[in-house]
């Protein structure tokens, strides 16, 4: 449907406002590296892991070995190739990080929409629940999640979508409120559309930028959170690699290497970084009072 | 011939925290099919308010209204939602006074006129489209097809309240309400929408209900007029009587207040009307222009004067009407 009017003629209206819109957005130099750095992060867990050895092959004779041509990171404690297992661990922070955010949002987008346009005693209980999630800090929520349905990959990303969902919930509320207000909803309900139509063709797609602005925020929130979780031994199980496994198991060895620990929360703190810079610099980007 | 739209002693009561609100007293007029009813009137004497409960746009929370709305008779009070759902837009449809925020951002024009038609008649999006091009070009917007993929924001308020129109009239609606649909546009811009509505009425039969405080356009484009005074019909009449003969007070103020009819005079200043618009919290036994009326005696303070046939085809409320120099 989208496509349709675009059909009629090369839409070169919605080029221009891409055009505008990268511009703008090149103008921001940490917005730019934000971007390179999230671009790295998805190409290193996209296709690091396969162009890297088995991250889970043992060589114990050549436990912490140092760089090489083998190696290109040397190895682990049990020999395994350092490399390989920080893109796989990259793989699991990326699929943490966006599965958590997209089923946080799958979840409360439509929540807030209904709940900040409808109002009424079903804004009034949504907000009392999300109130009652929001009052427990993220990662303790997570972890008691986690602690009670078992260790997992996919316990995290549930235990993280719930601890994302009320920020989503809240932001998407917002925006429907001031949006209900609008001359053009009032034009919508005149034109015989119904509620969920209004929803979802005319709410959602209006509060799109504020809802890029916060996926930004909720996916490094995600790998952050994934990573803890794993630290703490209520994530993804060893031998598994995880960013946060790693860090767990280079405790161990701060002393004789160093970088085992280095390597993984270097990467914990660039991934954060980039996704954050991004973010901030979409947030000026799509802001419409913002015309720089 | 009976009417295609029969608003029926229609009252509306907002109730606020300071006490009940009387938007609109007793409401009752007719409207044929292909006509275009003026709704004139100051700010605040209940015209939009009228207008927009008939096809039961009011919030339903805290309002109270009384009356019948017929359209073609069936009474639209009665109505549940979701069947008034399928009744706006396809058989009452409303043009806003805002063009500039009555559409929706995120959309191409084109795709908006789309949703309407598809929403309404079951036709698939490529004859959608086509009749949205055909729309578009009925409004009088140049180069329709090209328009279609434009958003409102890079259209003029004078092509967005076109468009506007296009979407209003795109299924075919018995009645098309239009609420001050040129106010927000300058002169020129105005003159061409007008022409627009008066134009698509005629070739396509819809009746107009046309809210408005602008004489001029009254004038211009309207068949029969209603003069509404703190939620009353205080004066109804053919537009060529009401301006020839004007009978109510208020109405007569209204036009000495036009300066086209000032410069006539011999002081060639402006008339106004004295006194205030009493607020619409009570509704005493009598005529609510009296406070402010040269006219007005004992009788028009103890009982209200009902709607009456004064000339032929033209009622008002009001013991005194007509020109001073045409009474005794």
């Amino acid at each position: 449907m989208t496509d349709m009017a675009v059909a009629v003629l090369p839409a070169t209206t919605a080029i221009t406002r891409g055009v505008r819109l990268r511009r703008r957005f090149l103008r921001r130099p940490m917005a730019v590296v934000g971007l390179v750095l999230v671009t790295l992060f998805l190409l290193l867990a996209i296709f690091g892991p396969l162009l890297t050895p088995d991250p889970l092959v043992q060589e114990l004779t050549s436990a912490f070995a140092p760089p090489s041509a083998h190696h290109l990171l040397g190895t682990d404690d049990l020999g395994r190739d350092e490399l390989a297992r920080l893109a796989s661990g990259a793989r699991v922070s990326l699929v943490a990080g966006v599965l958590s955010t997209a089923l946080a949002f799958l979840v409360g987008v439509p929540i807030g929409l209904a709940s900040g346009y409808f109002r009424g005693w079903l804004d009034e209980v949504v907000m009392r629940l999300n109130d009652t999630v929001l009052a427990f800090p993220f990662l303790i929520f997570a972890v008691g999640f986690a602690a009670i349905f078992g260790a997992s990959l996919r316990n995290v990303v549930i235990a993280l979508a719930i601890g994302l969902l009320p920020s989503v919930v809240r932001i998407t509320r917002g925006e429907a409120l001031v949006l209900r207000e609008q001359d053009f909803i009032g034009g919508a309900v005149a034109d015989g559309a119904r509620a969920g139509s209004i929803m979802f063709r005319y709410l959602l797609p209006n509060s799109v930028n504020a809802l890029i602005v916060q996926a930004t925020v909720a996916i490094p929130t995600g790998i952050v959170g994934e990573a803890a979780l794993s630290f703490l031994g209520l994530g993804v199980q060893p031998p598994a690699p995880s960013w946060g496994l790693m860090l767990t198991s280079a405790q161990q060895f701060l002393v004789q290497a160093p970088q085992l620990a280095i390597y993984p929360g270097a990467l914990i703190a660039v991934a954060t970084l980039g996704f954050n810079l991004l973010g901030d610099g979409l947030r000026d980007v799509l802001d419409p009072k913002d015309r720089r | 011939m009976t009417a295609l739209l029969e608003v029926d002693h229609l009252g509306v009561t907002f109730r606020t925290e300071d006490g009940p609100v009387l938007a609109v007293k007793d409401m009752s007029f007719t409207l044929n099919q292909g006509e275009i009813l003026a709704l004139v009137g100051e700010s605040g004497c209940g015209k939009s308010v009228t207008a927009m409960s008939i096809p039961g746009l009011l919030p339903t929370h805290g309002v109270a209204r009384r009356g019948s709305v017929l359209l073609s008779g069936r009474d639209l009070t009665t109505l549940a939602e979701h069947e008034l759902e399928s009744v706006r837009g396809k058989e009452i449809s409303v043009i806003f006074q805002e063009p500039m925020t009555s559409l929706n951002p995120s959309y191409t024009v084109g795709k908006q006129i789309v949703e309407v038609i598809a929403r309404h008649q079951g036709m698939n999006r490529r004859q959608a489209l086509g009749r949205a091009v055909e729309l578009l070009s009925m409004v009088g917007i140049p180069d329709p097809r090209r328009r279609c993929a434009s958003y409102p924001h890079q259209l003029s308020g004078g092509m967005r309240q076109r468009v506007m129109i296009a979407m209003a009239v795109a299924c075919d609606p018995k009645v098309l309400i239009a609420d001050e649909p040129t106010t927000a546009l300058d002169v020129t811009i105005q003159a061409g929408v007008l022409e627009v509505i008066r134009t698509l009425c005629r070739e396509l039969g819809t009746a107009v209900v046309l809210i408005t405080h602008d004489l001029g356009v009254v004038a211009e484009v309207a068949d029969r007029v209603v003069v509404m005074y703190a939620g009353r019909a205080v004066e109804q009449a053919s537009v060529g009587s009401l301006f020839a003969a004007p009978q109510h007070p208020y109405t007569m103020g209204l036009m000495g207040a036009l300066p086209a009819n000032a410069l006539r005079t011999k002081s060639r200043r402006l008339a106004e009307i004295t006194g205030l618009v009493p607020a619409p919290v009570d509704d005493p036994d009598e005529c609510q222009f009296a406070p402010r009326c040269g006219r007005a005696t004992a009788e028009c303070r103890a009982t209200r004067p009902k709607l009456a046939e004064s000339r032929v085809d033209h009622h008002v409320a009001c013991y005194h009407p007509g020109r001073e120099d045409d009474r005794g």
